[in-house]
């Protein structure tokens, strides 16, 4: 296939409590004050090749966000790097390219309540040169069009329309920068049904049409299996699966994903079926505290000694993904 | 035939504001037998939240129950006195929030609230309550329950803070939980603990349930009989297999197509187009006109009536019976 | 129903619901454009010496004095006719609060949201130094300000400022931290927009609402501190009264049975600061979404 487009390298991202004079005086005094730090991401490394979509999936608090953050130049990481196309994305904590954007979850937040639409497409577009404040106008309307709003839209406040008509418009401004690779965190997460649908497919065609290089982020399985071309597990900060999209679904390797697999409600067509949820024990470990071993440990089914020991590595299934647990194959 | 223990008829509240006078909910009628699980599914704004509101007398002004009557056991609740209702709710008929700190008070202790509770409507001694209060932790699948009891909302993980949300609906064994959207803000594999344990719940001790939700998929692993509603109207009511498997409302086989598990990956998505009309200024005839590909004429004049059968549509175009 | 587009379009139509609120603004209206025009209003030029006449001090209201006009509202010791007072007071004094009342606003905010973006020891510095004056009474550190620097109007406008900053910071910093957080300023990192767009046309138009509410209230606290000041004699100086002043000329006659000299322009004061406080009240009410249908 194509070559690397974005590389994640060892990417470490550790969150410390910022503790204020008084936490600091306290926890000298030996008061219990928070001071260690959330691993978000420990230790991943992937690579995204040019025209793909890799899907991320993982539940609330395993670092998928945090991951497409350090990717999108948003925040910087502890340690490893993320390039584009071998260049870093952030040198010093400053974001460098243009080339990487990012469309977020929650359209009623991403946008800024007190701009026009119209403004807030163009305003990147016109801070790096891409078009001229004279073209705007025109520039906007054609990617509102594109996103399938009307162009007079513009003049609009993002009050006014719906939440799939805002993630429309957050497509567009991501899309106005003419960015090589998009990052979509949880794009469809907070819409209904009918419009999730409409985005999805809003988001099949642009990609189609524009070729872009996809990092598709969500904790859905089934929007990410109908999106990506390649799937990547997180759980706890680490990815555990990481493979074709079919191939991980249809042939799960990580206890994890099969149980993950296994707790997606599924549509029940038969009368009186008695639908047999597996649902996975436990909760999910605190990732100020993750359990030594592989993280999974003390809710696998699987788990015997090593797993307590020692860190499971990516390494290649017989299936064709990669897998970090000693004990599949 | 003995009455069904919930009996719900021409349901509509209102909200009367200063834009005019939403609907949020018109012409509901249902019912709802002994030990049953219905499932209410639509998407935001369809008024399935409000539904479940007026059945415990919570809608609050601006909103009323402009018209119809809520039968319960025998009781009618439209028009009940406020102490009345409070002497039902919490007792007979329950409620579990998407969030739990709808029902959890961030500074008392998880044990006070439930002892609370208990004493609310039964006049037990405080170790009488506290001791109720363990066993229905236990129930709700959460360890230690002894010792959980002392501590605080925030000391629970989301998926335990809702178990205790359900431990306290479930205190005083009532006829009737209405669960709006209990699982929505969980991760897949606690909302599939929870569901497991509402099952064996509801079938251990008897108590209907009526959880509304977005999810179709989740509904269908629990509910016997499916609602689906739409701009505030039920389209589609009927056993919950033969709903999903053979929908006759273009509305429901819309909202199943566009589950991305329904086309091949990479396919384009069969869409609804447009979205919800505002339920300020609802269409005349069917609200789900503008969007539906069969609409005709007459659908644009009048509100289709509900056909009933097998289940149950109100649509003027029903999509065929399959074989 | 059409809702209009622009922020401030909705911000009035859900302001008109409330009619206090809206008899309140017209009320601070009215004497702002009183304020402003009070020499040509006024029946008299109060402190024009050449035009006082001893002969109609301490008049009762209705008096008609040596000008051939009547003094409605009475004169004080010097004679003045106390409604042109009380209009040339209001103009100082609410001149005085606006001034401060921006001027505070500005610091205040920009120190608030300077905190608040740059973080670390900076936000810890700054934000300590506000707590620790928030905890002093303002009145007390603008009495030892006047009494340090002077009277004057600069002096006294520096003193109010000096005293009441803390609160715009307070303010700004809880708004800035608050919407930082939000995806919408996430985005625009991730644009990248420089610091200074982001800080200008994203954090600073979010965080304003709060702090138009606190400016409301400030400007109407600052016009009380002022008056305060005055009445203490520590305000401004004699040539420019404001109703602070002139309650304090009329109070040695307020047991002699001339209370006019006193209460009138009380009343404007308190007039002036209710309505300015309950505009304040509104808009709070109205940007507070838990209060929001």
């Amino acid at each position: 296939m194509s070559e690397t487009f974005l590389s994640l390298d060892a990417i470490i991202k550790r969150f410390s409590p910022s503790l204020s004079v008084g936490d600091q005086i306290a926890a000298r005094l030996g008061a219990k004050v928070e001071t260690r730090s959330v691993h978000a991401v420990d230790d991943v490394s992937l690579s995204i090749l040019r025209g793909e979509t890799l899907g991320l999936v993982g539940e609330s608090g395993c670092g998928k966000s945090t991951l497409g953050r350090i990717a999108a130049g948003i925040l910087p990481a502890t340690s490893g790097t993320a390039s584009l196309g071998g260049e870093a994305v952030m040198i010093n904590g400053r974001k460098t390219t243009t080339e990487v954007q990012t469309v977020f979850q929650d359209p009623f937040a991403s946008l800024d309540p007190r701009m026009p639409i119209g403004d807030i497409i163009a305003e990147g577009p016109i801070t790096h040169n891409l078009i001229t404040r004279s073209d705007a106008k025109s520039y906007v309307g054609g990617w509102l069009e594109r996103v399938g709003l009307d162009a007079g839209f513009a003049e609009r406040y993002p009050h006014q329309f719906s939440g799939g008509q805002r993630q429309r418009v957050a497509i567009a401004r991501a899309l106005a920068m003419q960015p090589q690779l998009l990052i979509c965190d949880e794009p469809v997460a907070s819409l209904d049904v009918s419009i999730q649908a409409q985005i999805i497919n809003l988001f099949l065609k642009l990609r189609r049409e524009l070729q872009i290089t996809c990092l598709f982020i969500s904790h859905d399985l089934s929007v990410v299996r109908h999106v990506s071309d390649r799937v990547a597990i997180m759980y706890l900060g680490r990815i555990v699966e990481i493979g074709e999209t079919e191939t991980v679904y249809s042939s799960p390797s990580h206890p994890y994903t099969r149980a993950l697999l296994d707790s997606v409600p599924k549509l029940v067509l038969e009368d009186d079926a008695l639908v047999e949820l597996r649902p996975i024990v436990g909760e999910i470990p605190s990732p100020l505290d993750p359990p030594a071993g592989c993280s999974f440990n003390p809710r696998c089914p699987m788990a015997r000694d090593r797993c307590i020991k020692e860190e499971p590595q990516l390494r290649a299934m017989g299936t064709g993904q990669q897998t970090a647990c000693h004990f599949s194959d | 035939m003995s009455e069904p223990l919930l009996q719900v008829a021409g349901l509509s509240t209102q909200f009367h504001t200063q834009a005019g006078v939403v609907k949020a909910v018109s012409d509901v009628s249902f019912s709802l037998e002994r030990g049953q699980i219905l499932g209410l599914v639509g998407e935001s704004g369809s008024g399935k939240s409000v539904t479940g509101f007026s059945l415990l007398g919570l809608v609050d002004p601006p909103g009323r129950i402009a018209e119809g009557s809520i039968r319960f056991d025998g009781q009618e609740l439209v028009g009940m006195p406020q102490p009345d209702l409070r002497a039902l709710r919490g007792k007979r008929i329950a409620m579990v929030f998407q969030d739990p700190m709808m029902t959890l008070n961030p500074v008392l202790s998880v044990g006070t609230q439930m002892t609370l509770a208990v004493r609310a409507h039964d006049k037990v001694s405080k170790q009488m309550a506290r001791d109720r209060a363990v066993e229905a932790l236990t129930r709700v699948g959460i360890p230690d329950a002894g010792h959980r009891l002392d501590a605080y909302p925030h000391q629970f993980s989301g998926g335990m803070r809702q178990r205790v949300a359900i431990a306290i609906a479930m205190i005083h064994s009532p006829d009737i939980i209405i669960a709006d959207e209990p699982t929505t803000a969980l991760d897949v594999s606690i909302q599939a603990q929870i569901l497991h344990e509402m099952r064996e719940l509801a079938k251990d001790s008897g108590t209907a349930l009526i959880w509304i939700s977005h999810d179709l998929a989740t509904v269908s692993s629990l509910a016997e009989r499916l609602l689906v509603m739409y701009a505030g109207t039920i389209v589609e009511e009927g056993p919950t297999a033969r709903v999903l498997r053979n929908p006759r409302h273009p509305y429901t086989r819309g909202l199943l197509d566009s589950l991305p598990a329904t086309a091949p990956p990479g396919q384009n998505l069969q869409q609804i187009p447009g979205s919800m009309p505002s339920l300020l200024a609802l269409p005349p005839g069917c609200a789900f006109a503008p969007r539906c590909s069969f609409a005709s004429e007459v659908c644009n004049g009048d509100v289709p009536y509900l056909v009933t059968g097998p289940s149950a549509f109100r649509c003027h175009h029903p999509i065929g019976e399959a074989k | 129903m059409a809702t209009p587009a622009t922020p401030l379009g909705r911000f009035w139509i859900t302001y008109k619901e409330s009619k206090v609120g809206v008899v309140a603004l017209g009320v601070v209206a009215v004497i702002l454009v009183v304020a402003i025009l009070a020499p040509l209003i006024a029946p008299q030029d109060p402190y024009d010496l050449s035009r006082l006449s001893l002969m109609d001090a301490r008049r009762a209201p209705g008096h008609i004095g040596t000008g051939g006009y009547t003094h409605l509202l009475g004169t004080d010791a010097q004679g003045r006719d106390l409604l042109s007072a009380i209009l040339y007071g209001l103009r100082i004094s609410a001149q005085m609060g606006l001034v401060a009342g921006i001027v505070g606003l500005s610091i205040g905010a920009t120190l608030g949201i300077s905190a608040a973006y740059i973080g670390g020891r900076t936000e810890a510095l700054l934000m300590r130094t506000v707590d620790l004056q928030l905890s002093f009474p303002p009145i007390l550190l603008a009495l030892v300000l006047v009494a340090l620097l002077g009277q004057g109007k600069a002096q006294l406008i520096t003193a109010l400022v000096a005293a009441q900053y803390a609160y715009f910071a307070r303010t700004a910093y809880g708004a800035a931290t608050a919407e930082r957080r939000k995806d919408y300023i996430e985005a625009a990192y991730g644009t990248p927009l420089s610091r200074r767009r982001i800080v200008f046309r994203h954090l600073l138009p979010n965080c304003m609402p709060p702090l138009i509410v606190v400016a409301t209230v400030q400007i109407a606290n600052s016009i009380a501190l002022e008056a305060t000041l005055s009445f203490l004699g520590l305000g401004l100086p004699v040539t420019e009264p404001s109703l602070g002043m002139l309650i304090s000329n009329g109070f040695k006659y307020m047991m002699s049975g001339r209370y006019w000299i006193s209460v009138y322009p009380g009343i404007a004061l308190i007039i002036l600061i209710v309505s300015i406080n309950l505009v304040g009240d509104r808009i709070r009410d109205q940007l507070n979404p838990r209060l929001r249908r």
